[in-house]
């Protein structure tokens, strides 16, 4: 009886048509640097880059935009990738000692929404092996892959174990040739017996093939052994009788020489020399970083140069005591040595050189570096070696992200003005357009999301502006640390790569962004209360910063803030470069962290709000025009800053009462029963058990006197009728945690009358900005108040400042009655307007179950009509599901799965864009990219031209395809973002 | 409970009415027509002159066939006071700042007997000092607001139990806690354990407690109609606290001797469920009076209590709405409608508010509570 009051309503088979017309869940591709990257491999065929996670990912990146995504079946750690160089295939080793065969497998066309795609190259896995265990050894782990080598001809895997032996696979077929296998047995009855001296050889460290005589590979065991084994007629060429324990083996490329680095930080060049059996000495032996212990080399590379002295490139050898816990790659060559000092590990490495047979020389180009937190790419060429910016894998987490937004349509002047001031910024690093990104060490960075990859636009550094512990100019450039004064000339480190997890002074984080396209008016609110106004100049400039103070407590008494101060200006700024510079900074009082921000350009007014109250300011002007309270009396919490620990104590204190209590209750019965302590233990013992209850949840209403109920959620600015319905005007619409909304009647000279007002013109000069409270609306369920926006008299959401009045989107109806949409985190209402009657409502959370966390107004575009679209209502809940709603209707049409509820970072950081895309941070470093329209998808549709005769997967058409060598650029479906903003 | 007699009244068809208006201790006696009379502002104006009393704000209330003391204060609640004297409409004048809250709408028998005894005078057996007292006389609205209530019990299995907690006003918590657990049920394939969420405490003194309907380890089924199944704990919780001010839980106790059977009511052969008395207010025997009004289901009160929940308080500024301001102050600053049973405004919040638009319409009547404008 109860359930028919919430019966949806019937399908219409109408509109269900319309909606897989408008609505379509993909999630297309991840932005930014791999999260836990374990492996690297590179084919220079191809040149195709695979990187590999530890969550059993598997990346693999061309040109920029071509990308590739594979995903184990187990969330096992990819620990080593080979390419089948020039086939699109790859292996990957995992951590549970499997080896899978991967292939670029070309897809058949598709339909999705009604559009036809046309075949998409994807990676799926075709095949797997696990080495079994040999019959009569107990441990697994002597089976345990350590080394896998991929022979040139690519249609032999060598691998080799944890118990020394070296097996032999088919590829790809993947099947074990038995007669092949060589144990550690066959080797040792070659040895010296003064080098045997009983012991085993160990694992297999290294498998290296020779470079000029196919059919003859390098074994290195842990021990030091090296053998140069040939595989036709199974038999040992050469021995090298290493004393010290292998960490990696190289080949020079003439096949005469090859290197070993070992774990004392040493490394020893060997010659091969037909004419002895057995080489008990290297020709010479190093320890680059001697003469005190010294971090083992794990890997090494010998590049010949066609200028001479070889390229040697390895990693770690540091000296232990002193810089053992650096993150060190050397290059050398000749006298040049430069030790590039990391912020995070290094994972692997390679070079691009040049593998045609022919060539005499490797000649290498490029370093490139997997570090655990980025890709850091050297250029070899250029003396000094100096780091080459990377078209993708931009280390977006290079400062935490604290906050993210996404502006559409970007008009092409802004963006030529980003670069242009982006590319100013060369040589550090340079960020991009549509999404900003906003980062704990103050800076905000602008990426351009047009396309498959992200690619870094322009940088902004707000904390110049402030004076930190530390010198800010140091703090802005990442390439001079401090550090590199105490350091000595040896080692000549070199501080290389952007990912700087350590922000200056956490005041400094930002929270908050907004920006207007048109006005090019950036504002930008940080940790500290600081609120600062942007406008792009294309000039050096040395203006002065106009500072404000506003006191958002208004003299309310009683209240004390604990936490910390606000920022210091720098008494002497340095000279603003071109790009954003700041105008106007705002400081709230007491200094709390700015919750709210919202721009109007048109009207030359900003206003924030932090956990205490909310402020306007005219920043043409430089005027306040209010601020206003939002606490409630009982609030103390909000005094306590972040560093409060209030509530904790007050909890231990409640629990250390209990424990007492429990303690006296156990002594009485001390008193009767058997006095002895260990009875008194295991009452105590079962007293604290009966604390731990199952999960209860309490069930109480929301009251008026939470902590935190005046955080201020949500502002916006708006046209609208809030005094009368005939008389229009500029209103400012706030919500805070504890569901009130605040509508303040603005008085702007100039505007509501005509707009004829653009930057306040002389003859109101004397006017101000006046602020009127009109109404307050207190939500019954009091829950936080999620977003406000005004709906224009057809049900649409108002246009953005000077979107209308450039004639840039159609004008908004003003005929017709207004409404305002108040989403709190219980649920949607719509409310008429200037009358606040609710006019249609949608309880979520009654229903669901869920709390809604993120809204946004998104318009839709059918996928098969031109020129239908819907005004939606998307709303992201805890649950991490998509809710889309229509407007005004607040019916909901489609619910789609899209972010694991426990990802509780991820859902905090889904920004949507206009068009029915969104973001969100899948890790620390990795945005993931998602659809729900139909029509306005991005996402990689890569084809790959091999030279290898495809098999198509055996449920795909039997249809050959030739594909020739190269690699073609992505083709990006129709993003509507992209075209419609390079027309304005 | 006033509605049906007045419809009698109506029946009972004069020209003119006698009226007795009492202020303190005069008395004032005069006719009305009854079809040329005008509004609520008129009528006070009225009482105010033949009182010789302008400017001193007080309040009206008039005794209906009941005798019950029911406030006017508005055009609508006025009309209904014309149209059910019979001949006589007993008016008693009190001034604003002596008795606040004197009217109810709940109290039918109690105050029956209170103003019966006393002759219309608010004062109780051996009061002497009665009227600094109003509490004691007719009683404050929450002594006797209804808590809870077992609705559908008609539709429901028996060993179901649907519970419904008035949280309106009142400033004892709901007091309980749930908990994970598992169920079992019997299905054609045999006995099913099934994840379930259960009650797993309840707060001394609260609300779940002191009704009496729901105990620790029921299991619930459904949060206002919605089925719990495959909610995680976070969600049922969420469900309970975003309805909390009119929640509605369908539990299967664990103990199940207590279940209500099937009640007498089907007698009265109304489409609804009598025994969901959700509008019979707190009669003590709602099921035995079912007219067509408080017959209303289940469902239907459940929507005008969504009505109700979800009245969010909207307060106007003056200086913008200069006009309004008049109005308000001519009428009584004090709310004296009805409130509708299960809102309660604080003293302090009622003073300071006047309400914005008094209701023209039965629907608006239910708002009233909430919106109100200062």
């Amino acid at each position: 009886m109860m359930k028919f009051r919430f019966r949806r309503q019937g399908t219409d088979p109408q509109r269900e048509k319309i909606k897989q017309e408008l609505f379509a869940f993909n999630k297309t591709v991840e932005h930014g640097f791999p999260h836990q990257p374990s492996a690297l491999a590179y084919d220079p065929k191809l040149q195709f880059m695979a990187i590999g996670t530890k969550s059993g990912a598997i990346k693999i990146y061309g040109a920029p935009g071509v990308e590739f995504t594979g995903l184990h079946k187990d969330t096992t750690a990819v620990t080593q990738i080979h390419f089948l160089s020039g086939q699109g295939r790859l292996l990957s080793l995992l951590d549970d000692n499997t080896i899978h065969l991967w292939e670029l497998v070309g897809g058949n066309p598709k339909e999705v929404g009604g559009v036809r795609r046309e075949g998409v190259v994807s990676l799926q896995e075709v095949n797997s092996y696990n080495l079994p265990g040999r019959p009569g050894i107990e441990s697994c782990s002597a089976t345990r892959v350590t080394v896998l080598l991929l022979l040139k001809s690519c249609d032999l895997l060598c691998i080799g174990t944890e118990g020394g032996g070296a097996y032999f696979l088919e590829v790809p077929r993947l099947s074990l040739k038995d007669n092949q296998t060589l144990l550690q047995d066959e080797i040792s009855q070659s040895l010296p017996d003064e080098y045997r001296c009983g012991k085993a050889l160990g694992p297999v460290e290294s498998l290296q093939e020779h470079p000029q005589q196919a059919g003859k590979i390098l074994i290195g065991y842990s021990r030091g052994l090296v053998v140069l084994w040939d595989l036709s007629t199974r038999h040992a060429d050469q021995l090298f009788l290493g004393k010290q324990q292998l960490e990696s083996l190289v080949w020079e490329r003439s096949g005469n020489l090859f290197v070993s680095s070992h774990n004392d930080g040493g490394y020893s060049v060997w010659a091969v020399t037909s004419d002895q059996s057995c080489n008990p000495l290297p020709v010479s032996s190093t320890i680059p970083y001697g003469p005190f212990p010294c971090k083992a080399i794990n890997k090494i590379l010998w590049r010949t140069t066609q200028s001479g002295s070889p390229l040697l490139l390895y990693s770690g050898g540091m000296p232990r005591a002193t810089y053992g816990d650096r993150h060190c790659l050397t290059i050398q060559q000749d006298k040049d040595h430069i030790t590039l000092d990391f912020t995070s590990r290094v994972i692997d490495f390679f070079t691009v050189h040049s593998v045609e047979q022919e060539k005499e020389f490797d000649d290498p180009s490029a370093l490139v570096v997997l570090l655990e937190e980025e890709l850091v790419v050297i250029d070899l060429q250029t003396p000094g070696w100096p780091s080459l910016p990377t078209p993708y894998l931009a280390p977006l987490h290079s400062s935490a992200i604290t906050c993210s937004c996404h502006i559409s349509n970007v008009p092409p002047k802004l963006w030529e003005r980003l670069i242009n001031a982006g590319k100013a910024q060369q040589g550090r690093q340079h960020a991009h357009r549509v999404g900003g990104s906003l980062h704990e060490d103050g800076t905000v960075r602008f990426w351009d999301a047009s396309g498959v990859a992200l690619t870094p636009l322009y940088k902004l550094s707000t904390a110049n502006v402030f004076h930190t512990d530390c010198d800010p100019s140091d703090s802005q450039d990442l390439n001079d640390d401090p550090d590199m004064q105490q350091e000595e000339e040896w080692p000549p480190f070199k501080k290389v790569g952007c990912f700087d997890p350590y922000s200056d002074d956490p005041r400094l984080g930002i929270q908050k962004i907004s920006l207007c396209k048109y006005s090019n008016k950036l504002v930008v609110a940080g940790t500290a209360g600081q609120v600062i106004v942007f406008g792009l100049s294309d000039e050096r400039s040395d203006h002065l910063l106009d500072v404000s103070v506003m006191d958002l407590l208004q003299d309310r008494e009683g209240f004390t803030w604990k936490g910390h101060d606000r920022l210091d200006l720098r008494l002497k700024p340095p000279p603003f470069p071109p790009g954003f510079q700041p105008l106007v900074l705002v400081q709230c009082m007491p200094p709390a962290s700015v919750t709210a921000v919202a721009l109007h350009a048109e009207w030359n007014l900003i206003a924030f709000g932090t956990s205490h109250g909310f402020g306007l300011f005219d920043y043409h002007r430089r005027n306040a025009v209010l601020a206003r309270c939002t606490l409630h009396p009982n609030d103390s919490l909000a005094m306590e800053g972040p560093l409060s620990r209030v509530k904790s104590l007050k909890k231990s204190l409640r629990q250390s009462f209990r424990r007492i209590r429990k303690s006296r209750v156990s002594g009485k019965k001390r008193a009767i029963s058997t006095p002895t302590s260990k009875v008194q233990e295991a009452n105590a013992a079962l007293a604290e058990h009966e604390d731990v209850a199952p999960v209860q949840r309490r069930i109480e209403p929301r009251s008026a006197d939470d902590s935190l109920s005046g955080v201020v959620r949500c502002l916006c600015f708006a046209d609208t009728f809030l005094r009368d319905g005939t008389h229009h005007g500029p209103t400012l619409w706030a919500g805070t945690n504890s569901g009130s909304v605040y509508a303040y009647a603005l008085e702007v000279p100039g505007a509501g009358s005509g707009r004829m007002c653009e930057r306040g013109g002389v003859n109101e000069a004397g006017m101000c900005v006046e602020a009127v409270l009109g109404k307050e609306i207190q939500l019954m369920h009091r829950a936080p108040v999620v977003s406000i926006s005004v709906l224009d008299g057809q049900g649409k959401p108002l246009p953005d400042p000077y979107e209308a009045s450039q004639d840039l989107a159609s004008a908004p109806d003003m005929t017709n009655a207004h409404s305002v949409l108040i989403a709190s985190e219980e649920q949607l209402k719509v409310f008429s307007l200037p009358k606040v009657s609710a006019k249609t409502k949608f309880k979520l959370t009654a229903h669901e179950g869920c709390r809604v966390r993120k809204v946004a107004l998104v318009i839709f575009s059918s996928a098969t009509q031109e020129d239908y679209n819907e005004h939606t209502l998307v709303c992201l809940t805890n649950l991490g599901d998509m809710h889309l709603f229509n407007m005004p209707g607040l019916r909901p049409q489609v619910r789609y799965d899209c972010i694991r509820k426990e990802d509780i970072s991820g859902i905090a950081s889904c920004v949507f864009t206009k068009t029915g895309q969104g973001f969100y941070l899948v890790s620390p470093s990795e945005y993931e990219r998602f659809s729900l329209s139909a029509k306005v998808i991005t996402e990689p549709l890569c084809s790959v031209l091999l030279d290898r005769l495809l098999d198509c997967k055996p449920t795909n058409s039997s249809a050959v395809k030739k594909y020739k060598l190269h690699t073609s650029l992505p083709r990006l479906s129709e993003d509507r973002e992209r075209t419609s903003g390079s027309t304005m | 409970m006033s509605r049906p007699q007045s419809r009698i009244g109506i029946k009972l068809h004069q020209h003119v009415i006698e009226v007795k208006s009492k202020f303190e201790a005069e008395y004032r006696r005069f006719a009305l027509k009854r079809n040329s009379h005008g509004g609520f502002q008129e009528f006070y104006h009225l009482l105010q002159s033949l009182h010789l009393i302008p400017g001193v704000e007080v309040l009206l209330g008039y005794a209906d066939i009941h005798g019950d003391l029911l406030p006017i204060n508005n055009d609508d609640n006025f009309h209904k006071a014309v149209s059910s004297a019979n001949p006589l409409l007993r008016i008693i004048i009190t001034k604003k700042e002596d008795e606040p809250e004197v009217f109810g709408t709940n109290s039918l028998q109690r105050r029956k007997k209170g103003l019966g005894l006393t002759g219309l005078r608010t004062a109780t057996i051996g009061s002497t000092h009665s009227r600094h007292k109003p509490s004691l006389l007719i009683g404050q609205p929450q002594d006797f607001r209804q808590i809870s209530s077992i609705i559908d019990v008609d539709i429901l299995p028996e060993s179901h139990r649907r519970v419904r907690l008035h949280k309106h006003g009142t400033h004892k918590p709901l007091g309980f806690y749930i908990r994970d657990g598992v169920s079992v049920r019997v299905t054609p394939q045999g006995v099913e354990k099934v994840p379930g969420v259960f009650i797993s405490r309840l707060v001394r003194g609260g609300l779940a407690e002191t009704t009496g309907l729901l105990g620790v380890n029921d299991e619930i089924l459904e949060v206002n109609g919605i089925d719990v199944v495959g909610k995680s704990l976070d969600q049922v919780t969420d469900m309970m606290v975003a309805n909390s001010h009119n929640l509605i839980v369908t539990v299967k106790p664990s103990n199940q001797r207590n279940n209500v059977t099937h009640r007498v009511t089907k007698s009265s052969g109304s489409v609804g469920s009598a025994g969901s008395s959700g509008s019979a207010r707190d009669s003590p025997s709602p099921a035995a009076q079912s007219n067509p009004i408080t017959a209303s289901n289940s469902i239907a009160e459940g929507d005008s209590e969504d009505e109700e929940d979800d009245c969010d308080l909207i307060m106007e500024n003056d200086s913008l709405l200069t006009h309004q301001v008049i109005n308000s102050n001519l009428r009584d600053s004090h709310d004296l409608r009805p409130l509708p049973q299960s809102i309660s405004l604080p003293n302090s919040m009622a003073a300071s508010m006047i309400s914005n638009h008094n209701g023209n319409s039965e629907e608006s009547l239910r708002e009233d509570g909430n919106i109100i404008s200062l």
